[in-house]
């Protein structure tokens, strides 16, 4: 048994994904077993009764977005005949923030690996404020919803295809260098979005102001770069897995309940454990007692080598850590211990242009004792109330303990 | 009674912060005495709804304020106290955190030692000094990344010793250690260490205080120390071997900076002992010796000077120094200058023909009990083991007094060998015949013989021992072989024998003559140190200079008291924030054992 060859070899597949962003197509029609009546959510499985309030709430909107109910009591019912179908959007290929909650008819972004050929998706981000991925599903949330995916998905679509292709790999790159670590801070890659497709959307754009009010969405949007940037990360994070003998995490996940992983060489298992609340700031009026569990597809960015991985290039959002920009270099410096490379493509200024640590080695993480950080959004428990602060977590050990124990009984350890 | 809170806000216009900056803010106002809430925002709708779900939009904030305008709300239990926190505002928007120092890493503590050597790669250097249990998987972490260990931790097996300083000694890295209380590498202390001058005197031991002990006393005669490198106290046991102790003392020959060197210790193992006192003998640089608690066997062999105690060790130490420094050669001491009667006190080429490879023992053949126990002492601490019939400290007991093995010292005098037969210092018959027999072995390479004069012994002892010798040498060369003889003559020029004649007919013979026991004593040793050199080892690889050169960089696991004082020694210091592996849980640590296993071996 070679385990740090494997993982040598696995990096190498990492660093080697090349992402672009293809598509913009229906999930029915881009994301490969998906159906009418199934829906993708955040993190491992998970049932409707263990489902935390944002997750329902999400669920209950893609039902009534879909038309699959009604009502919010409909929906439910609808649920508790199992009627409905779930499943991790990592089962599909898939990533979405937040509770995540993809279904057939929302248009998600498609990105291929054009090394490897294997594609990754993700749903569209609603922005701020009242939004599906918190739970809320007001008849304003829908509205929006119906206009991103049938007014602005299709413009985005011809956009993307008249760039043949947006490089997401350099736009990452070039975002970590603008003060974005790639997770809680998107604003320089949102830009950076933003002005590839400013030109191509206004070419794509039938006359009247169709042009000037997406291009006004996405430059709101701090956000708007998150989603294809995690579905990159997901391209990137599979082209490592399925390696024997690889001990590298390849997949991070919350559904908002537990936290789950996924190794290379332990293949679709996952191992789980409850989701901490984060810590970090609260918006005027929230606390701690208000949060939900850690929940998300957004530990993807963490998978791949960016987010609290690459803090020490985000200065300017180190408030939620400590404060100073010592305390972000330290927050990356500290995940050098248990990643097994530094990245390839995705550097550092403020440590000499040293690449990010990359591939979580469940090995070191156990020794050490030191799970990831993760930076997030914190949500309010109950649906629907949407963002209540910023902050950062890490999984429970728990999880990288058991993965370990499980790769060693693979190999009669 | 309590009086209703009062709501009051403020706007700052046109100016930028980031969001996260003003939760910072606005948590900082929220935490003032007196305020009930607090809310930060830039003023655009969105966050204009928020307060007002919240409770935190007055009706004149609500009109007054711009999309691009700061907005600070407070809600107090006072109009003292809202008035206070908006106040506060613009301070704590301009607080800065204290920058932290020119290096933006110092302040971060690895967990792991990896991590360590990459924050600090030019850490040569790094301290354990974890709970025992754990201290042999560090320091193995340490050499694996090519590190020197210095391994103040104690409870760690004897097995592990051994085990971590053979890897050592094959990566070409010190281990000093387990338990080894103290060094001063390139000028800088480790451990337990005093503050004393750098100087010119290399120190090595398996003695922590006795290191303290003598650098101190150096330090207090106006001298330096070079260098100071403990072993551990079992370094020098029979197990162990002495296996830092001799990379330590390779290292201190070679150190450019190191004039004298001090060897200090608890008593040895005798085979240890004489192994590391062989190689020293090779250092090329004067070595003071002191064993706490053994009898020195000579005042000097060659270039190892003997010292009765610790202090008596750093005054030789500096008195060595002295005279290699001193304008003109000092003048021989008392008793010396026999010595320089036989010009260098190693043969200066080796005897033709050279010494075949098997040779490489020593018999002495005494006729005096108290010369041979004398001699004994002396030889035993370099020629170990060494076998004799008499009981003596220095020798193992030989169990058929005619039968020689390995080195062997007789006093041909004892009771079991002169029943019947006159004292040898009459009758030399028995002598004769030993050593007939001892030169014809194959393994044997030098004899040393007493010759005592005076009343009342053989009339004319070198009459027929001179013959005898000249045979007993040409009976080795014809057999292509070498024997160096060397006689010890005690008697005065009164004597009835001629001391003149009997040193001249011994001479002739080709015996080398000695006046004093302690001289062919040295002669003994170097000659016979000198040919097992050439009895090439597998040398392992030499430990580099680099080990000991200043500046010193080092990585610290363990007691943070370590890092500190390398810190305030200016020497570059990185702590590790050690634990347990797997947090102390051993069936994960096993398993993470397991699996390294299991790598490697793949």
């Amino acid at each position: 048994m070679d385990i740090d060859q494997a993982n040598r070899a696995a990096l190498e597949r990492m660093f080697a994904s090349r992402p672009l962003l293809t598509a913009v197509a229906p999930a029915r029609q881009a994301i490969p077993g998906m159906r009418d009546n199934l829906l993708l959510h955040a993190g491992p499985p998970i049932t409707w009764e263990r489902m935390s309030g944002p997750l329902r709430g999400a669920v209950i909107g893609a039902l009534l977005y879909e038309g699959l109910a009604g009502d919010e009591a409909g929906a439910a019912a609808l649920v508790e005949r199992c009627e409905i179908d779930f499943a991790p959007c990592h089962h599909h290929g898939a990533v979405g923030p937040m509770a995540g909650v993809t279904s057939a008819s929302m248009a998600v972004y498609v990105v291929e690996d054009a090394t490897h050929g294997h594609r990754a998706f993700s749903n569209l981000n609603e922005g701020y404020g009242k939004v599906l991925r918190y739970g809320a599903f007001s008849p304003e949330v829908i509205a929006r919803l119906r206009w991103m995916n049938e007014v602005m998905a299709p413009l985005l679509g011809e956009a993307v295809a008249v760039a043949g292709g947006l490089d997401l790999r350099a736009l990452i790159a070039e975002a970590l260098h603008m003060g974005d670590e790639g997770h809680n801070r998107n604003k320089a890659g949102s830009l950076l979005y933003l002005k590839l497709l400013a030109p191509r959307l206004a070419r794509a754009a039938p006359p009247g102001r169709v042009a000037e009010e997406v291009l006004r969405f996405l430059g709101d949007n701090p956000l708007s770069v998150l989603n294809p940037v995690m579905a990159a990360c997901k391209a990137m994070a599979d082209a490592a897995h399925g390696v024997a003998e690889s001990t590298l995490v390849t997949a991070m996940a919350r559904n908002g309940t537990d936290f789950g992983i996924r190794v290379s060489g332990l293949g679709e298992r996952w191992f789980t454990a409850p989701a901490a609340v984060p810590e970090g700031l609260y918006f005027s009026g929230f606390g701690g007692g208000d949060a939900n569990p850690d929940i998300g597809d957004s530990t993807i960015t963490e998978t791949a080598g960016i987010g609290a991985f690459a803090m020490a290039a985000a200065p300017a959002i180190v408030t939620f850590i400590g404060g100073t920009p010592d305390d972000a270099l330290a927050a990356t410096l500290e995940m050098y211990e248990i990643t097994a490379a530094e990245h390839r493509h995705f550097t550092i200024p403020a440590l000499a242009f040293r690449g990010t640590p990359t591939g979580i080695d469940l090995r070191k993480v156990v020794e050490l004792g030191l799970a990831p950080r993760v930076n997030t959004g914190i949500a309010h428990r109950l649906a629907g109330v949407g963002q209540i602060g910023a902050g950062w977590v890490r999984p429970p050990l728990a999880i990288f303990e058991q993965a370990l124990v499980a790769f060693a009984e693979l190999h009669g350890l | 009674m309590s009086l209703p809170p009062v709501t009051r806000w403020a706007a700052r216009h046109g100016a930028y912060h980031d969001s996260l900056v003003l939760m910072q803010l606005q948590a900082s106002l929220g935490a003032l005495p007196g305020v009930l809430d607090a809310a930060v925002v830039m003023a655009i709708p969105a966050n204009l709804a928020l307060l007002a779900a919240s409770g935190l939009l007055p009706t004149e904030a609500a009109g007054a304020a711009r999309a691009d305008d700061l907005l600070v709300v407070v809600k107090a239990e006072s109009e003292a106290a809202a008035g206070e926190a908006l106040a506060r505002v613009d301070p704590l928007l301009a607080e800065r955190r204290p920058a932290a120092g020119t290096d933006p890493l110092a302040g971060f503590r690895p967990r792991s030692l990896a991590g360590a050597m990459r924050q600090l790669p030019a850490a040569r250097w790094v301290l354990v000094s974890v709970a025992g249990r754990y201290a042999a998987a560090v320091a193995r972490e340490a050499l694996d990344l090519g590190r020197h260990v210095f391994l103040y931790s104690d409870n760690v097996s004897l097995a592990e010793e051994v085990a971590l300083k053979r890897e050592a000694q094959a990566k070409g890295l010190l281990v000093l250690g387990p338990d080894c209380g103290t060094a001063l590498i390139g000028g800088a202390g480790l451990g337990f260490a005093n503050r004393v001058r750098r100087g010119t005197v290399g120190l090595l031991g398996a003695s922590g205080t006795g290191l303290q002990a003598v650098a101190s006393q150096l330090h207090a005669l106006g001298a330096g120390v070079s260098q100071a490198l403990g072993t551990g106290g079992r370094d020098l046991t029979a197990e162990v071997g002495g296996a830092t102790a001799h990379q330590a003392l390779d290292l201190l020959r070679r150190d450019p900076r190191t004039e004298v060197i001090v060897l200090v210790g608890k008593p040895p193992a005798p085979p240890v002992a004489a192994r590391l006192l062989t190689a020293a003998l090779q250092a090329g640089k004067p070595v003071v010796v002191h064993f706490v608690g053994t009898p020195a066997p000579a005042r000097r062999l060659g270039n190892l000077h003997f010292a009765a105690t610790l202090s008596a060790a750093a005054e030789t130490a500096v008195a060595l120094l002295a005279a290699a420094h001193a304008p003109v050669p000092p003048a021989p001491a008392a008793g010396q200058a026999a010595a320089d009667l036989l010009e260098a006190p190693v043969p200066s080429e080796p005897p033709a023909p050279p010494p075949a490879p098997g040779q490489r023992y020593l018999r002495g053949l005494f006729s005096g009990g108290t010369l041979a126990a004398a001699a004994l002492q002396g030889l035993g601490a370099l020629l170990a083991p060494i076998f004799s019939n008499l009981s003596s400290p220095a020798a193992e007991r030989l169990g058929d007094p005619h039968q020689s093995r390995g080195h062997t010292l007789l006093d041909l005098g004892a009771d079991e060998l002169t029943v019947g037969r006159p004292h040898p210092m009459i009758d030399q018959d028995l002598l004769l015949r030993r050593l007939a027999r001892e030169s014809a072995d194959p393994e044997v390479a030098a004899i040393l013989l007493d010759v005592v004069l005076g009343d009342g012994a053989h009339p004319d002892p070198a009459g027929a021992l001179a013959p005898a010798v000249s045979a007993a040498r040409a009976g080795a060369a014809a057999a292509g072989r070498a024997l160096a003889v060397g006689a010890i003559v005690v008697g005065t020029d009164q004597d009835p024998q001629g001391l003149a004649a009997q040193i001249d007919a011994l001479a002739s013979s080709g015996a080398r003559v000695f006046r004093t026991v302690e001289e062919a004593v040295e002669w003994s040793c170097l000659y016979l140190t000198r040919i097992a050199e050439r009895r090439p080892e597998s040398e392992p690889p030499a430990v580099p200079l680099a080990a000991i050169e200043a500046p010193l960089a080092a990585v610290n696991v363990g007691l943070e008291a370590f890092h500190a004082s390398l810190a305030s020694q200016g020497a570059a210091a990185v702590q590790v924030a050690w634990r347990p592996p797997a947090g102390g849980d051993e069936k994960l640590a096993g398993l993470l054992g397991r699996l390294k296993q299991a790598n490697q071996a793949g």
